[in-house]
């Protein structure tokens, strides 16, 4: 029974191997040239010292909520994906439709919160 | 191909399908807000028309794998919210430009709330009658808070957005449980399950419960009031309508195809639900002051009417409710329409009903017109509204619900109370002060006419609509089983 | 095996939940996951209902529960923002400007 799993345990032996051996590697070769902002723990891009309740932009929240509904439009096309072939010709025209009224609509989303991201990018 | 064919019978869906992606577009690449509004009318004109080929000409059939239907039922619903959203679209432009609103957003919203209306109207699977349903809401809690400054507006919307969620969680169990119990999704496959059982019934109930919250029926119509007065006027009048149609459509689809052997056990319950809708609705409106609210309570009253049809349990009652909601939907989109055109000249919190004294002289066409869709909505013969509650009654008679009519006409009867007293607002009281109204748009005046003249002519010949109604249901199963 | 009627006593027990939790909860945001519970739990029995039956019609309708599901919180959400702008709260004992 375990036998079966042997060379799964390989790969991590491997991976764990030559992660520690890049690791090592990169410490012995590459330069070492600290400065203030490479030291400071990284936080999504933004300064992480002060109270951590400040408001945030409210584009944040807009990225966030275009991202749910994007990424939960995927769900109906991963069974499409796994029976590709089965499903033939007309199903993929259907598929393309729906993925051109999703991409229609990112578009909107873009033209309509370009506003938004401009102001995220001039503060970082 | 066969998908080719199911769009070409599923047309007007598809129409206004592209036509809200092509606004959409326009609206991303900021178009002038006249040309949306245009593309607009040009899609929902081209629906219009195709829609209307369908109701005349398209026989019953079933597309999209059996999950909608086409003609029959499915067009003539598709007709009445199609129409509802044409007229809609030509009062909500004016409406905004006048309360200084004007947001281009209100046009794909509208849109694409109309293929929800449309999928829903022509269902035949639950599937199919969730993401119509769903669409639909999802738009109209947008739309419920399209003015986003205005406080009343937003608070509205999320009133109805609380509610309208709740409602969803139990149709959705209610639909889960219901595959459970029958196997299936589909209306025909769960129409013949007659076992019965716990998980059955909890189904059934819990579907219809989640139906009496998006119509607004008694135990659960906290809401209605509420985000009627809130919303924007034009757009009340497209959720009271369309929205009230399509739902409505699809509860006759649901009781007609998927439940015909229990319609007899449904009785009691519908016309429990009946008359306390009737009386609520018509007691509370009474007492309201502000004419919006007034109209929301009326539109409660109104669905009272309508579940007395379905009580009926018969194809008669079935299609008196379809009847109903197409001469309410040309009454009721006029009635909003007038009071949006006063509320315009003023602001937004200009519908009480004492500021409408004296109004019925200055504009005499509007004051006439308003009278035609109160005298509509009272149910004073030679108006649609007449026709509508008698076809509804008679059913629920022949169905030996004599009581339950007998409380409806005086219901009703009493109802003209609160509806001629806006009359006696307009005509018979002096105004304080002067209060100027600009002259409406021609296309406004015109559109509101138009509806007028179809409230009065269905008033007068409603034979052959109601002929043909009644052969939609010519393959019920409640035929077959009738006595 | 586990079966069917403790998948079914689960989704019952989070629907109820998720019922109360609407009904009871003051903060529209606790409302709303209130709400997205009760989506959740129909989508346990829906996919128990399609697992027993070998049948995958439920199935896929849990997969439209879910893109609405993620439709209805973007935009509510995008309403308590509006009104959080209007009114610094979201609290919903204190929207009260519409009664009776």
């Amino acid at each position: 029974m375990l036998e079966a799993y042997l060379p799964i345990f390989v790969l991590l032996g491997i991976a764990l191997f030559l992660a520690i051996v890049l690791a090592i590697l990169s410490r012995v070769i590459g330069p070492y040239r600290p400065s203030a902002t490479k030291l400071r723990p990284y936080e999504s891009g933004m300064d992480p010292v002060g109270d951590a309740k400040e408001r945030y932009s409210i584009s944040f929240y807009m990225v966030a909520m275009e991202f749910i509904v994007f990424d939960l439009e995927i769900i109906f096309i991963y069974p499409w994906a796994v029976r590709y072939k089965e499903l033939g010709l007309g199903t993929f025209f259907a598929v393309m439709v729906f993925i051109l009224i999703l991409t229609l609509g990112l578009i909107y989303t873009l033209k309509k919160e370009s506003k938004n991201f401009q102001i995220s990018k001039s503060t970082n | 191909m066969e998908i080719i064919n199911d769009l070409l019978l599923f047309l007007p869906a598809t129409i206004v399908a592209i036509g809200g992606l092509t606004v959409m577009m326009l609206d991303g690449y900021k178009a002038r807000s006249r040309t949306i509004y245009t593309t607009t009318m040009v899609f929902l004109g081209i629906a219009l028309g195709v829609a209307s080929w369908d109701l005349l000409m398209q026989a019953p059939e079933l597309i999209f794998s059996d999950m909608a239907g086409a003609g029959g039922t499915a067009a003539f619903g598709t007709f009445i919210v199609v129409f509802g959203t044409f007229f809609t679209v030509i009062l909500t432009h004016d409406y905004l430009i006048g309360v200084k609103h004007n947001f281009p957003q209100v046009y794909p919203l509208l849109m694409f709330c109309t293929f929800g209306m449309i999928v829903l109207a022509t269902a035949n699977d639950l599937v199919t009658v969730f993401v119509g349903l769903e669409t639909m809401s999802v738009c109209l809690y947008a739309l419920a808070g399209i003015i986003r400054d205005k406080r009343l507006g937003v608070e509205s919307a999320l009133k109805y957005f609380v509610m309208g969620a709740f409602s969803t969680g139990f149709f959705l169990y209610g639909i889960t449980l219901l595959y459970g119990a029958t196997g299936s999704t589909s209306l025909p496959e769960i129409g013949a399950y007659t076992d019965g059982g716990l998980i059955y019934w909890g189904g059934v109930s819990l579907l219809l419960v989640a139906f009496m919250f998006k119509v607004s029926a008694v135990p659960f119509h906290m809401w209605t009031p509420d985000v009627y007065t809130g919303s924007p006027t034009t757009i009340t009048a497209y959720m009271s309508t369309a929205g009230k149609t399509a739902s409505f459509v699809a509860l006759v689809l649901i009781l007609d195809r998927a439940m015909p052997f229990i319609a007899t056990e449904l009785t009691a319950t519908f016309s429990i639900i009946a008359l306390l809708t009737m009386i609520l609705g018509n007691a509370v409106a009474m007492v309201q002051d502000n004419v919006k609210r007034m109209l929301a309570y009326s539109s409660i009253a109104h669905v009272g009417y309508l579940f007395v049809g379905l009580a009926a349990g018969s194809v008669a009652g079935y299609s008196a409710v379809l009847f109903y909601l197409l001469a309410y939907t040309f009454m009721n989109v006029g009635a909003f329409g007038v009071v949006a055109y006063y509320e315009k000249n003023h602001d937004v919190h200009f519908n009480n009903v004492e500021s409408y004294a004296g109004l019925g002289y200055q504009r005499p066409i509007m004051g006439v017109l308003l009278s035609i869709f109160l005298f509509s909505l009272a149910g004073i013969p030679i108006s649609a509204g007449f026709n509508a509650k008698y076809l509804v009654f008679s059913a629920g008679i022949e169905a030996g619900l004599v009581s339950l009519v007998v409380v409806g006409v005086l219901a009703s009867a009493a109802s003209a109370y609160y509806y001629l007293r806006v009359m006696v607002y307009l005509y018979f009281r002096e105004g304080k002060e002067s209060v100027s109204l600009i002259e409406p748009k021609k296309v406004y005046s015109f559109s509101l006419v138009f509806l007028a003249l179809l409230t009065l002519y269905f008033g007068v010949v409603p034979g052959g609509v109601t002929e043909m109604i009644y052969g939609y249901f010519s393959d019920s199963m409640l035929t077959a089983t009738a006595p | 095996m586990i079966g069917l009627e403790l998948y079914l006593g689960v989704s019952a027990v989070l629907f109820v939940i998720g019922v109360l939790g609407v009904l009871i909860r003051k903060n529209a945001i606790v409302v709303f996951m209130c709400v997205e519970l009760m989506l959740s739990a129909v989508n346990i029995s829906l996919v128990a209902f399609s697992a027993s039956m070998g049948d995958v019609h439920g199935m896929i309708l849990v997969f439209f529960v879910l893109c609405v599901a993620a439709a209805e919180a973007c935009v509510g959400l995008a309403i308590v923002i509006a009104i959080y702008r209007n009114n610094i709260t979201a609290d919903i004992s204190k929207i009260n400007l519409l009664r009776w």
